[in-house]
């Protein structure tokens, strides 16, 4: 358990997180690494909160991570940021986007998103990368490429060399996406 | 060469390498990726189909199976419950050519209505079940279950469960084997139920099971891994990577095959051991059966006997046996108050204008499986009930019957009624019922991400085909009140609605609009609230629509989320929400 890498992933149903751990997890399979990865589907395109998981070492057995062991953890939006992390381990890298996703349970009134969202994911993370990913994507061209801008400030904190990063998105993505996605990569593990 | 493939992807992959050629389903969380990757890769040479349900799927399999070919029907835990019929008496013909039903547990209930342990069914039909742990066992086994099935004659069940099905692993590739030669061979002794030869079946299963008893003691399915001897465990599919990760270091007997249950191999296990432990999801089986040899071990008295297991859950076993407190750590504060984030009616759903006109009257809303179940979380909070596919009809029928003083309705989607709707709708019909039956028409299996059906046109195969229309089938009925209307035209499903709730006679709501993350289009041009005209009333988020924002301070429609269905502006009653003056094309 002890050399095994294992990153949790989170964000809400469309936000692309299924292909983030799809690149994280090929390029670790790049790498000669054993490979799991678990997500829950059939709520993805439907705005509830989603969680991936990818773990990769010499052998790896289970594909959850238990909690407080995740190495890094990538959130695609703010507050899912702080659900999720109990699993991350104590001094683990934590990405964070930014951006708010604002659930219908506030729109209706019934629930708060809090106002100090930013101060209290500081608060949680010491080792904390907070990203606007989503303006760092739009100048590029495609709001959805946030999840790769992510995806490459996370880069910098895993022990993957950017030959495995590029040969996973190329596998990863649609041809017509490749360029897309790889300046978003760049973008992010330039911050 | 070694793929990362999910548990399903390897589940398709290893009916190709088997020699299947013939294989069907119902689509159901986690399960239905098995059949799309047929479909995708495999359907040169296998004939794959989404059947109507999981009965008629299951029925297929057996005709195939009878004529000689290798076959694979997959569903999810409770499609077994609409197959169990022709299960149970297959179970007694036996399999001619390999036949294996796939079947996907959820346990934890991530997305079914209950989390029922499928190993019971292997118990109750007396056959074989297979239980891979990862993505390499899921394709093995496919090719284990069926040289099971033809040694033994007898279906067998794979079961896989969602941490199975949705995790990936790294899978070596083989090549495909040989099909096998295809022709019925005439024996109504052995395919004919009739009591006559069935007493003789029934003989034949006893005698099955005592070959298959033997089988579980020499297989290498059932494997001990001899480590620490201070505690054994005994586990199966899912849970043995749990074990792994959390005990590295225990003894373990790794139950391949989930049922029958060895006897010798756990007694020479548990003599090998000083302590016993028995690590399954679900219901107890190895343990009462370890008990009941007289074998004394740990279980439900200490792992956890509702919902799916991780780590984390068997990890104050560990820290017990260390005279410790597992101290995992818990949410953080942080997160205590924060807004919970429910799976909610995309943007543009056409589900959504129904509920929205159906929250105007005072009716009993009887629900179903599909997208539109999320109709019964607030705002929309219009769905009374759901209890299993196609239920929703015969549940209206008899509430009305019962005197409910309130109109029933019935809510379903087009692909719970050609499921198990009709049958419900036919006895509306005969019986001469009252209540009003919906069916949310999208013209696809949207919730399990959008999947083809009898009413959609096209095939698994992605052949073109007759179309079957959900209001031919209430005219079959006898429901003289069939009507189509379009619910993203609030006017006008609101009428419908009034007049057939007032009518003293049975009525069918066709509420049709394709899909629009289906069809990959916007439904009309994406809309604004003008500030200036809006009074901040809130009508536009009782509609709970995803792309407007709201929760302080007047509403706003996110642009990038909005598909155009135009439904708030109909609901605004200050005409306050219009089209954006840009608006694009294709989402």
């Amino acid at each position: 358990m002890s050399d095994t890498t294992s990153v949790i992933m989170v964000g809400v149903g469309g936000q692309g997180i299924l292909l983030a751990s799809e690149v994280l997890a090929r390029a670790a399979m790049q790498a000669g690494f054993d490979v799991k990865t678990n997500e829950v589907h059939g709520m993805a395109q439907r705005g509830g909160s989603v969680m991936a998981q990818v773990r990769y070492g010499e052998e790896v057995h289970s594909p959850l991570i238990l909690e407080g062991t995740a190495t890094a953890l990538l959130s695609l939006e703010s507050i899912e940021s702080l659900r999720a992390a109990h699993y991350l381990k104590d001094g683990g890298l934590a990405v964070v986007n930014t951006q708010r996703v604002i659930p219908v349970t506030v729109s209706s009134g019934a629930a708060k998103y809090p106002e100090d969202d930013a101060e209290r994911v500081k608060k949680v993370f010491p080792k904390l990368k907070a990203i606007d990913a989503v303006a760092i994507a739009g100048e590029l061209g495609n709001i959805r490429a946030a999840n790769v801008v992510l995806l490459g400030a996370l880069s910098l904190g895993l022990d993957l060399e950017m030959e495995h990063w590029a040969a996973a998105l190329d596998g990863a993505v649609k041809p017509q996406f490749r360029e897309l996605n790889q300046k978003a990569f760049e973008a992010g593990r330039n911050l | 060469m070694k793929e990362l493939l999910s548990g399903n992807e390897a589940i398709a992959r290893g009916a190709w390498e088997a020699g299947v050629t013939v294989a069907c389903g119902y689509p159901g969380t986690p399960s239905t990726e098995i059949l799309e990757n047929v479909a995708e890769h495999y359907k040169d040479d296998m004939y794959c189909e989404w059947s109507p349900n999981e009965k008629v799927a299951f029925e297929v399999g057996v005709g195939a199976s009878l004529a000689g070919a290798r076959v694979m029907v997959t569903m999810k835990h409770v499609g077994l419950n609409v197959a169990a019929d022709p299960l149970m008496t297959f179970a007694c013909m036996g399999a001619v050519g390999g036949f294996v039903v796939v079947v996907a547990d959820d346990p934890g209930m991530h997305s079914s209505q209950n989390e029922q342990d499928t190993r019971n069914f292997a118990k109750f039909a007396k056959i074989p079940l297979l239980e891979p742990s990862s993505s390499a066992e899921a394709k093995e086994f496919v090719a284990r279950a069926l040289e099971i099935s033809e040694t033994f004659s007898t279906p067998v069940i794979l079961r896989t469960c969602t941490r199975v099905s949705h995790s990936r692993s790294l899978v070596e590739l083989g090549e495909r084997s040989a099909p096998p030669e295809v022709g019925f061979k005439r024996e109504s002794s052995k395919f004919v139920a009739i009591p006559l030869w069935a007493r003789k079946m029934r003989l034949r299963v006893e005698e099955r099971s005592g070959k298959l008893d033997e089988l579980v003691e020499t297989s290498d399915l059932n494997r001990i891994e001899w480590r620490d001897r201070n505690l054994g465990i005994i586990t199966s599919g899912v849970c043995y990577e749990y074990v792994r990760e959390v005990f590295p270091n225990k003894s373990v007997l790794k139950l391949g095959l989930g049922w029958p249950l060895p006897v010798e191999k756990i007694e020479e296990f548990s003599h090998g051991v000083d302590d016993l432990l028995v690590v399954e999801e679900l219901d107890p089986l190895i343990e009462e059966h370890t008990r009941a040899l007289g074998i004394p071990c740990e279980g439900r008295n200490c792992v956890p006997g509702i919902g799916e297991l991780s780590p984390g859950r068997l990890m104050p076993i560990r820290a017990a046996m260390m005279g410790r407190e597992a101290n995992l750590p818990s949410p953080v504060p942080e997160a205590a108050d924060l807004p919970g984030r429910p799976p909610v009616l995309c943007p543009g759903c056409p589900h959504r204008g129904t509920y929205a006109a159906l929250k105007k009257f005072d009716v009993a809303v009887m629900g179903d499986i599909g997208c539109y179940s999320l109709g019964t979380l607030p705002p929309l909070d219009k769905m009374e009930s759901l209890l299993c596919m196609g239920a929703a009809v015969g549940m209206a029928h008899g509430m009305q019957k019962a005197g409910e003083p309130r109109k029933t309705v019935g809510i379903l989607g087009d692909s719970t009624f050609f499921h198990s709707g009709i049958t419900g709708l036919l006895d509306v019909g005969y019986n001469k019922g009252n209540s009003t039956i919906i069916v949310a028409d999208n013209r696809i299996t949207a919730m399990t991400g959008h999947q083809e059906h009898p009413g959609s046109g096209k095939t698994l195969m992605g052949q073109d085909t007759y179309q079957a229309n959900v209001e031919d089938f209430g005219r079959a009925c006898g429901i003289k009140r069939t009507r189509t209307v379009n619910p993203y035209n609030m006017s006008e499903m609101v009428a419908a609605l009034k007049e057939e709730l007032e009518a003293d006679e049975p009525s069918l709501i066709v509420a049709k609009a394709p899909c629009p993350l289906h069809a990959r289009k916007l439904v009309g041009p994406k809309h604004t609230i003008d500030a200036s005209a809006c009074v901040g009333c809130g009508a536009c988020l009782k509609i709970g629509c995803p792309a407007i924002e709201g929760g302080g301070g007047k509403p706003m429609i996110n642009q990038n989320l909005c598909w155009g269905c135009g439904l708030c502006a109909s609901v605004c009653p200050k005409n306050a929400i219009s089209e954006s003056e840009k608006a694009e094309g294709a989402q």
